[in-house]
């Protein structure tokens, strides 16, 4: 895991990111189903809408991932950009002009939107730094259980027999231990992160897309089609992958965006329970954690918890809202 | 309906064998009890101090058959958990060293006095507004409440309660905010918070939930029959599509039971509600392995019973399915 602390891995990590979701993207073009989709999506507006907000996420994102080495050490993209935003002495609220002191207020080097936090730091700033570490939860918790779900899944609906009884025995098994204790319990052993925080999500994840494709499989082997490819003799791995997979494909997307809101919510309640992201880290949960005690204080202090949780939010409604459009839009008959 | 029964409790019996190698593995392999008491000990303990601590829990035994000689094969780390676990014997604390038994059994009534109301009151009101949803079908209230529901599915437990906490308790100044005793009246005051905002937490997606499953009734061919026969939409709904959503809503339902007992780890720690979720979150801070383990254990203890429930009620509802 701490490959994942270099630059030059966290930089190619987004390139690859990047790179997997056009090469899905882009074979999903090929489908008539999905760009009849694509076709119904266009015309949903909240749909689209939603689709934007994720967008410029993404871009925040990506811009606190990619790292430059500068003469004052490493910084993010991000900061780069931020670089002209003064460090102020301590709390200032929304466009103050001084610090937040009954006593003695001091003037502030500039005007900061949202105010500052408890050392002074740009709160806009670090809400906007913060989006790094739910997207890399959301991201690499997707590419740990997206394949195992979906493998495992497509193998026991497929082969049913044996196959199907041991992927059902692990799955029940895992499903037995209550979700929160598995993580805490997991996160415990294998220490603080964002790629044990995968892990941990991702091992506790993998049950409901399997479940999803399992059942979806055994519905799809019934169709004609796999009749056909297996009368022409096919291999089971040809007729899984280029007859079955494209078949399901549609369900691992919206699962997987519904899924991401979940995890942006996951690591923001990790990192609050204390099991999260790493001190240090920029983190939604972790912001909300410290603010807990700021609605105590005289003045009150209320721009650090609405910041991070308005920004975070705002995410998971949009990314739930897409997720709702992309069912509606490969399944206009369903609706809902 | 005996026979199926004794095979779904056969059913389990795996289950809870791979539950306790899943715990074991974690706890055992994936952390060394070397490292366990490192960390429970602090990074700078003696040796011997380690030592002992291995020692007087059984933790320096081998990991998984004992081939020392002279000493009986079983009586190694894992054959010696499953015995324990077997006859319910969870252990002491590694942090204070009381009994876990003990421990978690005094927690568990100010958990039940929380989640139990909790549930009930949005078991009533989930089941109430999507049956209302489903009843007065008009475009707008539909779009306005599947948007509303959203909105409540996406904001994080923490912010309601600390956004609950603040206002109720100290702008309004109306419930003790902290400080929870077991003293009649004052309980229940002090519950009413943490019990709304459970309710409020998870109402958006069982509300959503609930509406689907409803409207999926709805289209059913009963449905016609019944409003053909000139039974009133109430009837249809409280007596047709309730009943026969009731199916799906009680495998729903059940699992949620664990989470009864476990109680909720985010509230009971902001209110300082001394329940098993207190008891979880103080484990993590501590470190406390050995409470964290008998959690896990008994958490899933508590989801297979909450399945065979399921299966019993399924049974009972529908003949069919003990046939199969």
């Amino acid at each position: 895991m701490k490959m994942l602390d270099q630059i030059w891995v966290q930089n190619l990590c987004v390139v690859a990111g990047y790179s997997l979701l056009g090469t899905v993207l882009w074979y999903g073009t090929r489908s008539d189903r999905w760009r009849a989709a694509w076709k119904r999506l266009k015309a949903d507006v909240p749909g689209m809408g939603a689709l934007f907000v994720i967008f410029a996420y993404l871009l925040v994102g990506t811009l606190e991932s990619l790292t430059i080495s500068a003469e004052s050490g490493n910084l993010t993209l991000l900061q780069k950009l931020a670089s002209g935003v003064p460090q102020e002495k301590s709390y200032s609220a929304p466009l103050a002009k001084t610090t937040l002191s009954v006593a003695e207020p001091k003037p502030l080097k500039a005007v900061h939107l949202l105010g500052t936090d408890a050392l002074g730091r740009d709160t806009l700033v670090q809400t906007l730094r913060a989006t790094r570490s739910a997207l890399w939860i959301g991201g690499l918790t997707s590419l740990i259980y997206i394949p195992l779900g979906v493998l495992l899944g497509m193998m026991a609906g497929y082969f049913r027999g044996w196959v199907d009884d041991v992927v059902q025995f692990i799955y029940s098994t895992v499903a037995a231990v209550p979700e929160i204790l598995m993580l805490v319990a997991i996160l415990m052993v294998l220490g603080k992160g964002l790629g044990t925080m995968a892990i941990a999500l991702g091992i506790t994840g993998w049950v409901g897309m399997a479940r999803l494709i399992r059942g979806e499989t055994l519905r799809q082997v019934e169709r004609p089609y796999v009749a056909a490819a297996k009368a022409m003799g096919q291999s089971h791995w040809k007729i899984l992958s280029s007859h079955l997979l494209p078949n399901v494909m549609h369900l691992v997307l919206i699962k997987f965006v519904l899924g991401f809101s979940g995890l942006v919510l996951a690591e923001a309640i990790l990192s609050y329970l204390g099991v999260g992201v790493p001190v240090g880290t920029p983190s939604w949960g972790a912001m909300i954690d410290a603010s807990r005690s700021e609605l105590s204080r005289e003045p009150l202090v209320w721009w650090n918890l609405t910041a991070s949780s308005v920004a975070l939010f705002i995410l998971v409604l949009a990314l739930n809202f897409f997720g709702d459009a992309l069912r509606r839009a490969f399944d206009p008959k369903r609706g809902e | 309906m005996f026979a199926y029964l004794v095979r779904r409790l056969l059913f389990f019996v795996p289950i809870i064998f791979g539950v306790m190698l899943l715990t074991f593995v974690l706890f055992f392999v994936v952390q060394s009890p070397n490292a366990t008491a490192r960390r429970v000990l602090g990074q700078r303990a003696t040796p011997k101090a380690i030592e002992n601590w291995l020692h007087n829990r059984g933790y320096d035994k081998p990991l998984l058959i004992n081939q020392t000689p002279g000493e009986p094969w079983h009586d190694s780390l894992f054959l010696n958990q499953m015995q324990r676990l077997a006859t319910f014997d969870l252990g002491a604390s590694d942090v204070t060293g009381r009994p876990l038994a003990e421990i978690f059994r005094e927690g568990a009534l100010p958990s039940l006095l929380l989640t139990v109301p909790a549930f009930f009151a949005s078991l009533v009101m989930s089941i109430g507004l999507s049956l209302y949803l489903v009843f007065i079908r008009n475009k707008a209230v539909d779009l306005a409440a599947s948007l509303l529901c959203v909105m409540l599915m996406s904001v994080p437990v923490m912010v309601y309660v600390i956004f609950g906490q603040f206002v109720v308790a100290q702008v309004l100044n109306y419930f003790p905010a902290f400080g929870f005793q077991l003293k009649g009246i004052s309980t229940v005051k002090f519950l009413v918070l943490p019990v709304c905002l459970m309710v409020v937490s998870g109402l958006g997606s069982e509300v959503r939930l609930f509406r689907a499953l409803f409207l999926e009734e709805m289209g059913q061919d009963y449905i016609r029959t019944a409003r053909a026969k000139g039974a009133s939409t109430a009837v249809v709904l409280l007596r047709h599509v309730l009943k026969n959503g009731m199916i799906n809503l009680i495998t729903l339902l059940v699992a949620s039971l664990p989470f009864l007992i476990m109680g909720s780890l985010l509230l009971e720690n902001f209110f300082g509600i001394p329940g098993l979720g207190n008891v979880l979150f103080s484990a993590i801070q501590a470190p406390d392995f050995a409470v964290v383990q008998a959690s896990v254990f008994l958490g899933s203890l508590l989801y297979l019973g909450g399945l065979l429930l399921t299966d019993i009620c399924y049974a009972w509802a529908d003949p069919r399915i003990r046939l199969q």
